[in-house]
């Protein structure tokens, strides 16, 4: 018995070649090996930093961010001049960049879907129409894009004397498009709150509207009840309260409007390149989602006896948001990302300020693009930890 | 009433019955097959009516393709003034590379498609010669490019145009291959130290925006260089957009590797195969295989990338267009040049993926559910 227990365990004995051979020791030395490489580089470079820094005579800290930019912005958010400081303007970059990205996003997001759409539709000339849209689109360069659509957009419009007017409101010249500017009175402040308060019913109403049909069956007009507490009451707040919302009208003063709210050229030009390029790549993922719902799923649906729009909202529609939002996910990060090409066409977003004319201004190279990179790192976390939590909860809940 | 007998098989096709062939069954099928399909037609075909022929127009009908300068343009015709293009071809096609020394340019490219024929097509003749030489090409490619050893050595500062996006593009495809296979494997692995520094790396890179990494390259680069090193910038470029795809890579690979079931790694054990031959022979040319449409689409956004070194100043076409739209000749012509990039993109970019496709049908081995 003794022989049989000292063959099954042969006795652990520690040669040199073990290092190499045993699986468990080499992963500790190829692990050991990388940090030693990791941290020689890392001193290695940061001791060629600090020499450097020092030969030029540079300190290192982001005390330049208090003083003053000496720099325009010409579309701002927050309240900034050129007497503001370094930090400002990178907040103002910033809320820039944030700015392009939500709105490149949204319309990316409606056209991806429309495209997506009309790829799936049985109409051959709707389809191929997409299709043409999706390959010439996705194939160029975002870059070209901006660039294109910037070029024509300031060569193509008429100068601010001579602006396309619309009814005496919207003004559309190289210098931009200029919409009344909505000023709001005390009171409007009330129809905001019956807003959010709107939002916060039709939710509560949902979820008591899923209770109750978990346990009677019966059915509630959700979506109806929902449009009226979220759009219907606000715009009865509204009025009731007697409209208080005035509008201050662009007009042409000198080469220039004065006045109204501005969408510069750089901004338009920016924000159609960003979401007409992202909606090709969203259009070919929302057919491959879609087409990812096996067909199986549509006739079961017709087998229980559901009607088209249910079947679309209760069964084709769930399994393909499955499949949709993750690469979704990452093309909403695109869209951020690409927003800092800005700089090419003069749109100040963070790049543009901070990373750019900050940069130059005072010589900070590191600090500023740390700065930057910390910037987008954030960013790109936030986006995708709101498309994961979404991703979370539409999951399919296996067993 | 007598039916003419056949045996067996025999029995010639009959016509599909009248009304479900021919063009017009096909119209009506693909476009008029229900009242709301009419009306999208309809609106399709109007739309197309509204854009297809002032488009055509402009860029053939009564575009300028031989004139001196926009004014002459203006004379001759109101569309598109493509003379620009035609005049500053060779600087777009090269850049400021030396006009005596385009030959190189032109050999290395031709060497190039010689090179990629047997890796792209594997029934090339003498396949595994001709591989030997795709090995080789990078040395040589390198030394016509830059001269030395008995040719003119020439400036990369003088490299430009389309030459220099295929430059970066196919060296940045090259070598974040192999780096982006590494980081895979490395963020899959059983040490925890590689797998955290792989993640970390890759997070990192994919959090970024590319220009942002071009600007650290442009910029900061210098300072954590030993004091006095100069470097190339447009080596400082490949680096980092090499870098930059190789993390977008390494997501696809690692997407293929967790596709792979875990019954092919223990397989692969239990034949007593170490780490190295389970990947090489097992797992990868598996993951790799599922993982071609993606790393196919990441080369495009590569290639469609090197566009974003305009930004720091070298001269790739967009450079070469923005810098000769200043030309007072020909200012304002910036639909027609940036049109042009964008057709040159376009064949490039679309060819790779007719490519990708092929070779997923090719290696399709009927795995497929």
């Amino acid at each position: 018995m003794t022989d049989a227990t000292a063959l099954s365990r042969p006795t652990e004995s520690f040669s040199l070649s073990k290092l190499w051979y045993d699986k468990k020791y080499r992963s500790v030395i190829l692990q050991m090996i990388a940090m030693a490489i990791l941290f020689a580089a890392i001193f290695y470079l940061a001791g060629n930093a600090v020499s450097n820094l020092e030969k030029l005579g540079k300190t290192f800290g982001f005390d330049f961010l208090s003083q003053p930019a000496g720099y325009d912005i010409n579309q701002r958010l927050i309240e900034y001049d050129s007497r503001s400081s370094h930090l400002r303007a990178g907040v103002v970059g910033l809320l820039n960049t944030i700015l392009v990205a939500v709105c490149g996003i949204i319309l990316a997001t409606i056209l991806g879907f429309a495209l997506g759409v009309m790829r799936l539709s049985p109409n051959w000339l709707v389809n191929k129409l997409s299709y043409c849209y999706i390959e010439f689109v996705r194939n160029v360069p975002v870059l070209v894009h901006i660039l294109l659509i910037h070029g024509v957009l300031v060569t193509t419009l008429p100068k601010a004397k001579q602006a396309l007017n619309v009814g005496d409101q919207f003004f559309l010249s190289n210098r931009g498009l200029y919409v009344p500017k909505p000023i709001m009175e005390p009171l409007f402040y009330l129809v905001i709150a019956t807003f959010v308060g709107g939002i916060a019913y039709a939710w509560y109403y949902r979820r008591q509207a899923r209770i109750k049909q978990e346990k009677t069956g019966a059915q509630s007009p959700v979506f109806w009840v929902s449009v009226g507490a979220i759009i219907g009451a606000p715009i009865a707040a509204f009025l009731i309260t007697g409209m208080p919302l005035a509008w201050e009208i662009p007009e042409l003063k000198g080469f220039n409007f004065r006045g109204g709210l501005a969408l510069k050229p750089e901004f338009i030009s920016l924000w159609l390149a960003l979401s007409l390029y992202t909606a090709a790549f969203i259009g070919e993922i929302v057919r491959s989602g879609i087409q990812a719902v096996s067909h199986g799923q549509t006739e079961a649906a017709s087998a229980l006896g559901l009607p088209r729009g249910r079947t679309l909202n209760l069964v084709v529609i769930p399994q393909a948001l499955r499949v949709i939002i993750p690469p979704l996910n990452s093309n909403y990060m695109n869209i951020t990302k690409n927003s800092s090409l800005a700089i090419a066409i003069g749109y100040m977003d963070v790049v543009a300020t901070i990373g750019g004319i900050s940069l130059n201004q005072t010589g900070r190279e590191m600090e500023c693009m740390i700065i930057v990179l910390g910037i987008y790192l954030c960013l790109s976390l936030i986006i995708s930890s709101i498309m994961n939590w979404y991703n979370n909860r539409i999951k399919l809940v296996e067993r | 009433m007598s039916e003419q007998q056949y045996a067996p098989g025999t029995h010639p096709d009959l016509k599909p019955p009248i009304g479900q062939s021919g063009i017009l069954f096909w119209l009506k099928k693909n476009l008029f097959s229900s009242p709301f399909n009419v009306l999208l037609t309809l609106v399709t075909l109007y739309v197309l009516w509204i854009i297809i022929p002032p488009t055509l127009n402009w860029a053939f009908f009564d575009a300028v393709f031989y004139a001196d300068s926009r004014a002459d343009c203006r004379e001759l015709g109101g569309g598109a003034c493509w003379a620009f293009i035609d005049k500053r071809i060779g600087q777009f096609t090269y850049g400021f590379y030396p006009v005596e020394e385009r030959w190189r340019v032109i050999l290395c490219f031709v060497l190039f498609l010689v090179a990629m024929l047997p890796i792209l097509w594997d029934k090339t003749p003498a396949r595994r010669k001709m591989l030997w030489f795709s090995l080789a090409f990078p040395v040589i490619g390198y030394w016509l490019l830059v001269g030395g050893f008995g040719l003119e050595p020439v400036e990369t500062t003088k490299f430009g145009g389309f030459m220099l996006t295929l430059v970066i593009g196919v060296t940045g495809i090259a070598c974040s291959m192999p780096i982006g296979i590494a980081l895979a494997l490395g963020r899959q692995s059983d040490m925890p130290i590689i797998r955290w520094l792989s993640t970390c790396f890759i997070e990192f890179i994919r959090g970024v925006p590319l220009i942002t990494l071009l600007f650290v390259a442009s910029t900061m680069l210098n300072y954590f260089l030993p004091p006095g090193t100069t470097f190339d910038l447009i080596l400082r470029v490949l680096i980092m957009v090499t870098l930059f795809s190789s993390a977008y890579i390494a997501e696809v690979v690692r997407g293929g590797l967790q596709a792979i079931p875990k019954g092919q790694g223990e397989a692969a054990d239990a034949l007593g195969l170490n780490y190295g031959k389970s990947m090489r022979f097992i797992i990868l040319p598996q993951a790799l295989k599922i993982s071609i449409p993606g790393i196919v689409n990441t080369f495009i956004g590569l290639f469609k990338d090197t566009t974003l070194v305009v930004i720091i100043g070298l001269l790739d076409p967009l450079g070469i267009g923005r810098a000769s739209l200043s030309d007072i000749k020909w200012a304002g012509l910036a639909a027609e040049v940036y049109i042009f990039v964008a057709l040159f993109f376009f064949i490039c970019c679309f060819s790779m993926s007719r490519y990708s496709i092929y070779l997923e049908n090719k290696l399709h081995t009927g795995h497929k559910r």
